[in-house]
C-alpha cells in the first residue's frame, strides 16, 4: 500500500497561491517551500513534505508524538509555525539514521525492546538525543525529568529510560551500563 | 472471559447473518500464486470462539464458515501466516512468526505476517479479551504442521527416500542417516501448486522440543518504529486525498438547531459537506480543513444535564436492574452469625478513557464500486460490516487494511471514523482520511463504565472468611468469581457490564474489561478482613485459598518481593492482590510512600508473578506485565472522566491525566513455568491488579481506607484526615 505514496517532489505544489516562501534544512537536505508561514509545523511536514514520523497525539503540546529536532533542541512541532524554522535545521525521525547507521538511541530502544504500539517512539527517540545533546551524562533521575512529558499509554517507560542509559554509555565510547 | 456481555458490537441490526462472512475465499486463493497453501478448520478453536462469539449480542451464528487459519509456503520457501489478528503494541506480529516456525521448523526470519487485511486474512473476531495465543495460536499452529507433513511427502517422493527416514530442521528436509541427502522448502514448493483444506487438531510437538516457542524475542517491527517507517492509518498517502474534519455536537444526543456554512465554503480550496446530519470540511491539507470547521457557525438544542461524575453513582444505583445471582453456596445467613468481624463497604468506579496516544483515524477511497479503508481499528472485519451497511454496498465490495494501530486498549473495537471516511468518500468521489483530533476521541470514547460494587463479608475467629456477599453493578461479571474458599457465599449482577443504557454516554471494554473493578473491590475487602482479624495480608489470602496455582503464584510474588508478615497498618506502604483474567493468574505486591500533606502517591516499587500457561515470547509477555502495571497506575491514582449531563468535560491531556515517567516504579516481573500448560492471556492480567494495589499498600502506609477510584491526592488526603 505504501506504493501509492506521493513522492517528496509530487506534494511541492509551489504553483498553488502560498504566502510565504520558507528555507531550511530538513534531515539534511537545503528545503524550499512556498507555504502559509502560519501553518504549523507538524502538518506542513506531514502533509505538504510527505514526513509522516512527526504523530499527532493532541494538539497542545501535551504529549510530545509531535517532537521534532531544531538546531538540535526537541520541540513540539503542533506548537510551532512553519515561519519558526526559517533557515534553521530541522531534524524528523526519518532523517536520524546516518548513511544507513541507526542512531545509537534508535539502537538502544531496539536492544531493550523499549517500545510497544510505537506511536510515541519518533517523539520520545528525538527527545531523548536532544537530552543526550545536552546532557551526556545523565543520570537515571535526569532521564526520568527528561522524559516526563513524553507520554506513552503502553507503558514502555522503564525500558525507554534503561534504553537512553544505554545509548549514552555507547556515545561517550564506554560500555553499555 | 466470564461475562456474558463480552463484547458490545451492535450488530442487531443484521438481517442476514450470511452477509457476516467472506463470499469467497477462492478468489483470493488464486490470487496467491503458487507453493502450499494450507487452511485449517479447528474445531476446539472454533467451538471456543463461537462460545465467545455467541456473546455476540443478536449475533446468532457464530461460526466462521469456511476456516480459521491460513498459511502459504511461497516457492521461494517463505512462509506467510495470514490473520485477522491487528497489532497495536501486544506483541503477536512477532509471537505468531514464532509458533509458525517452531511448528514448521524453519528460521523465524524467514516466516512473515499478514495482519487484519479483510481480503487477504481468514475471518476474525476482533483482536481483544487476551484470545490471539490462546485460541488463534492453535489453529495457526495445526495449519503449520499440516504444511510440514505435505513438505515431508514431497521431500521423501524427491529424495526417494520413506517419509518416516526423514528430518525437517532449518527450513530444509534432509535424510537422518545421510544428512547430505537434503533439499530445502523452496526447492520442495518451486513450481508447485498445493492446497490442503484440513480439520486441524492441536499440534503435538512435544514442548521439551521447542527451540522457537519460549525463546525471548525482540519486536519484529522495532527497526520500523524507531526509523518511522511504521506507518499508521493517519501515514498513508494516496493521489488527490482529502483531510476532512467534522462538525460536532458539544454533548451527546445534542440536536442541531441550525448551522451556517458559508464562511467555511468562501475558504479557497475547501469542500464542505452536508448531508443528513453529517456536516463537513474537506481541504488538501487537515489543518486548513480544521481553520474552516471552525468558520462553521452552529446551534445546538442541549439536553438538559441530569447527572454528572458526583451523582452519577446514586442515580445508577436508583435505576440498577435487579440483581442475577451469578454464583452462590452454602447458607448467608448461618455465615453471618459465624462471623466475629464484619465489613460492609461500596466500592465506586469513575468513567475510564482508552486515550491511546494514536486517535480514531482512517482513510477511504471509492473506485469501480469497491471501498479500501486503511483504519486504526481492533476489529477490521467488524469495520467492513460497519462501512458495508454505512455505504449500501456488499461485504466483499469493502476491503479493510489495518496498517500498525497506535494503542487500543478496547477502545478501536467500534469503528466510526472508518464509516465516516468511507462515507465522505463515497460523496465526494476522492480518497478522504478522517482522523479525530484529541477532543474528538475524549468524546467519541466508550469509557469503562462507571460502576459500583458492594460487598459484605464476615470472617470467623479462626482468621477464615465466613460469608462473602457480593453484588456488582454496570461492571459485568468478568473478574467477579470468587477464588477464595468461602462457605457462604453470594455473588449477583446487575446490569449488563458496559450494555447497560443507562450511562449518559458510550461505554465499552477497556483493557480487561469489568476486571478491574471487581478485582478493586474482592482485593480491597480481602485486606479489609485481614487487617479486622489484625493478620498479615499475605498470611490471611493464603490461610482463605486452597487453589494451588493462586497459593504458588502468591507466594512467588512475596518472595520476589521480599515479604515479611506484619499485619496492616504497618507504617511500610507494602500492598497486596491477586487475581485471575483471561485464564492467567496473577498476584502483585507494592511499596508505596505516601506524602500525608499532599496526598500525593509515589510507587516505589512492583513485584509480579504470574502462571499463564505455556509462554510464546517471554520477553513480550513481560514487556505487557509492565505495561498493565504502569497503564493501571493511571486508574488507579488519577484517571476519571468528569462530565456534566451527556457533555464530556475532559477534553485533553490537560485535565486527563495518564501515567508518566516519574511515576513508574522499579518492577520485578516474574512468568512461572507452566509450559506444559496451554498458553493463557497475556495482555491483559496484571492490569485488573492495580486499583485494589494501591488501596492497599496507600492504607499500609496511613491507615485510611479508599474505597473509591481513583485516589487521587485530593481523596487520599481526605482520607488521612478521617483515619
Amino acid at each position: 500500500m505504501q506504493n501509492d505514496c506521493l513522492s517528496f517532489q509530487q506534494v511541492l505544489k509551489p504553483e498553488v497561491d502560498m504566502t510565504d516562501t520558507i528555507s531550511f534544512q530538513l534531515n539534511g537536505k537545503p528545503t524550499r517551500i512556498k507555504v502559509d508561514g502560519n501553518r504549523l509545523l507538524l502538518w506542513v511536514l506531514r502533509t505538504d513534505l510527505g514526513l509522516t514520523g512527526p504523530k499527532y497525539g493532541c494538539g497542545q503540546g501535551h504529549c510530545g508524538c509531535c517532537t521534532v529536532l531544531v538546531n538540535n533542541v526537541a520541540w513540539r512541532s503542533c506548537l510551532m509555525s512553519v515561519s519558526s524554522v526559517k533557515d534553521k535545521d530541522v531534524v524528523t525521525i526519518e532523517g536520524l539514521e546516518q548513511d544507513g547507521r541507526l542512531h545509537p538511541v534508535q539502537k538502544a530502544f531496539m536492544a531493550h525492546d523499549a517500545l510497544q504500539c510505537g506511536f510515541c517512539i519518533p517523539g520520545q527517540v528525538l527527545n531523548a538525543v536532544s537530552l543526550l545533546t545536552k546532557n551526556p551524562q545523565p543520570t537515571r533521575e535526569q532521564i526520568v525529568q527528561g522524559m516526563n512529558n513524553n507520554f506513552c499509554r503502553c507503558g514502555a517507560h522503564t525500558r525507554i529510560v534503561d534504553a537512553i542509559q544505554s545509548a549514552a554509555a555507547e556515545m561517550r565510547g564506554g560500555p553499555a551500563q | 472471559m466470564n461475562t456474558n456481555d463480552y463484547l458490545a458490537l451492535n450488530f442487531k441490526d443484521i438481517k442476514d447473518y450470511s452477509d457476516l462472512y467472506p463470499q469467497s475465499r477462492r478468489d483470493f486463493l488464486k490470487r496467491l500464486g503458487g507453493g502450499i497453501i494450507v487452511c485449517v478448520v479447528m474445531s476446539g478453536v472454533l467451538a471456543a470462539q463461537a462460545q465467545e462469539t455467541r456473546r455476540f449480542r443478536g449475533f446468532g451464528r457464530g461460526l466462521p464458515s469456511d476456516f480459521n487459519a491460513f498459511l502459504r509456503i511461497g516457492e521461494d520457501g517463505r512462509v506467510t501466516g495470514y490473520t485477522g489478528k491487528i497489532e497495536m503494541g501486544q506483541g503477536p506480529i512477532t509471537s505468531l512468526p514464532q509458533m509458525l516456525a517452531e511448528e514448521l521448523d524453519t528460521p523465524l526470519d524467514t516466516v512473515d505476517i499478514v495482519m487484519g487485511d479483510t481480503d487477504l486474512c481468514p475471518w476474525d473476531m476482533g483482536t481483544f479479551g487476551s484470545m490471539t495465543t490462546r485460541m488463534f495460536g492453535p489453529a495457526l499452529q495445526a495449519a503449520a504442521a499440516e504444511a510440514k507433513a505435505v513438505l515431508l511427502e514431497l521431500a521423501a517422493e524427491s529424495l526417494k527416500i520413506p517419509p518416516a527416514q526423514l528430518v525437517a530442521k532449518d527450513g530444509a528436509i534432509f535424510d537422518k542417516e545421510k544428512p547430505e541427502h537434503r533439499v530445502t522448502y523452496g526447492e520442495l514448493t518451486k513450481g508447485k501448486k498445493i492446497e490442503r483444506h484440513i480439520e486441524g487438531k492441536p499440534p503435538l510437538k512435544d514442548p521439551a522440543q521447542f527451540t522457537v516457542i519460549g525463546q525471548p524475542e525482540l519486536h519484529r517491527d522495532g527497526r520500523a518504529k524507531v526509523t518511522g517507517a511504521a506507518h499508521y492509518a493517519g501515514d498513508i498517502r494516496l493521489p488527490g486525498m482529502f483531510y476532512a474534519k467534522i462538525l460536532r455536537p458539544p454533548a451527546h444526543n445534542a440536536t442541531l438547531k441550525n448551522v451556517d456554512t458559508t464562511p467555511a465554503q468562501k475558504i479557497p480550496g475547501v469542500q464542505v459537506v452536508q448531508q443528513d446530519n453529517l456536516i463537513a470540511v474537506l481541504h488538501e491539507f487537515p489543518d486548513v480543513a480544521e481553520a474552516a470547521l471552525a468558520q462553521i457557525k452552529a446551534e445546538f438544542d442541549v439536553p438538559e444535564a441530569k447527572v454528572d461524575d458526583k451523582t452519577i453513582f446514586d442515580y445508577l444505583l436508583r435505576v440498577a436492574p435487579s440483581a442475577n445471582v451469578l454464583a452462590s453456596g452454602g447458607d448467608l445467613e448461618a455465615g453471618r452469625k459465624l462471623a466475629v468481624k464484619t465489613i460492609e463497604t461500596t466500592y465506586l468506579d469513575p468513567y475510564v478513557a482508552h486515550a491511546p496516544m494514536e486517535t480514531h483515524t482512517a482513510l477511504a477511497q471509492i473506485e469501480d464500486g469497491k471501498a479500501t479503508v486503511w483504519a486504526s481499528t481492533q476489529n477490521p472485519f467488524g469495520a467492513q460490516q460497519e462501512i458495508a451497511r454505512a455505504l449500501g454496498f456488499p461485504t466483499e465490495q469493502v476491503r479493510v487494511i489495518t496498517p500498525f494501530v497506535g494503542g487500543g486498549f478496547g477502545g478501536k473495537t467500534y469503528n466510526q471514523q472508518a464509516v465516516e471516511a468511507a462515507q465522505l468518500a463515497k460523496i465526494t468521489g476522492k480518497p478522504v482520511q478522517v482522523m479525530w483530533s484529541r477532543e474528538e476521541e475524549f468524546f467519541f470514547d466508550t469509557f469503562q463504565p462507571a460502576a459500583i460494587v458492594k460487598i459484605s463479608s464476615g470472617v470467623d475467629a479462626s482468621g477464615k472468611m465466613a460469608f462473602w456477599d457480593y453484588n456488582v453493578y454496570y461492571a459485568g461479571d468478568r473478574g467477579s468469581q470468587q477464588f477464595y474458599t468461602v462457605p457462604n457465599h453470594r455473588t449477583s449482577g446487575h446490569g449488563r457490564g458496559w450494555q447497560g443504557s443507562e450511562h449518559p454516554f458510550r461505554t465499552g471494554a477497556w483493557r480487561a474489561p469489568g476486571n478491574n473493578t471487581n478485582t478493586f473491590a474482592r482485593e480491597s475487602q480481602i485486606d479489609q478482613m485481614a487487617a479486622a482479624a489484625g493478620i498479615d495480608p499475605v498470611a490471611f489470602r493464603l490461610n482463605n485459598l486452597s487453589d494451588e496455582k493462586m497459593i504458588r503464584v502468591l507466594k512467588t510474588a512475596a518472595e520476589t518481593f521480599g515479604w515479611t508478615p506484619a499485619k496492616a497498618p504497618s507504617q511500610r506502604g507494602y500492598g497486596v492482590a491477586c487475581g485471575i483474567d483471561a485464564g492467567t493468574y496473577v498476584a502483585a505486591i507494592a511499596e508505596v510512600a505516601v506524602n500525608t500533606k499532599t496526598g500525593a502517591v509515589q510507587v516505589k516499587r512492583v513485584a509480579c508473578a504470574q502462571d499463564m500457561g505455556l509462554v510464546v515470547n517471554p520477553e513480550g509477555a513481560k514487556i505487557q506485565m509492565e505495561g498493565c502495571i504502569t497503564m493501571g497506575l493511571g486508574y488507579a491514582l488519577t484517571e476519571e472522566i468528569h462530565f456534566q449531563g451527556r457533555k464530556v468535560l475532559d477534553t485533553n491531556f490537560d485535565t486527563y491525566e495518564i501515567p508518566r515517567y516519574a511515576w513508574v516504579p522499579k518492577m520485578d516481573t516474574v512468568i512461572l513455568d507452566a509450559r506444559d500448560q496451554p498458553p493463557q492471556g497475556g495482555g491483559e492480567p496484571a492490569i485488573v491488579l492495580m486499583g485494589a494495589l494501591m488501596a492497599n499498600a496507600i492504607h499500609d502506609a496511613t491507615g485510611a481506607r479508599l474505597c473509591q477510584l481513583p485516589m487521587t491526592p485530593d481523596r487520599v488526603k481526605a482520607a488521612i484526615q478521617k483515619v
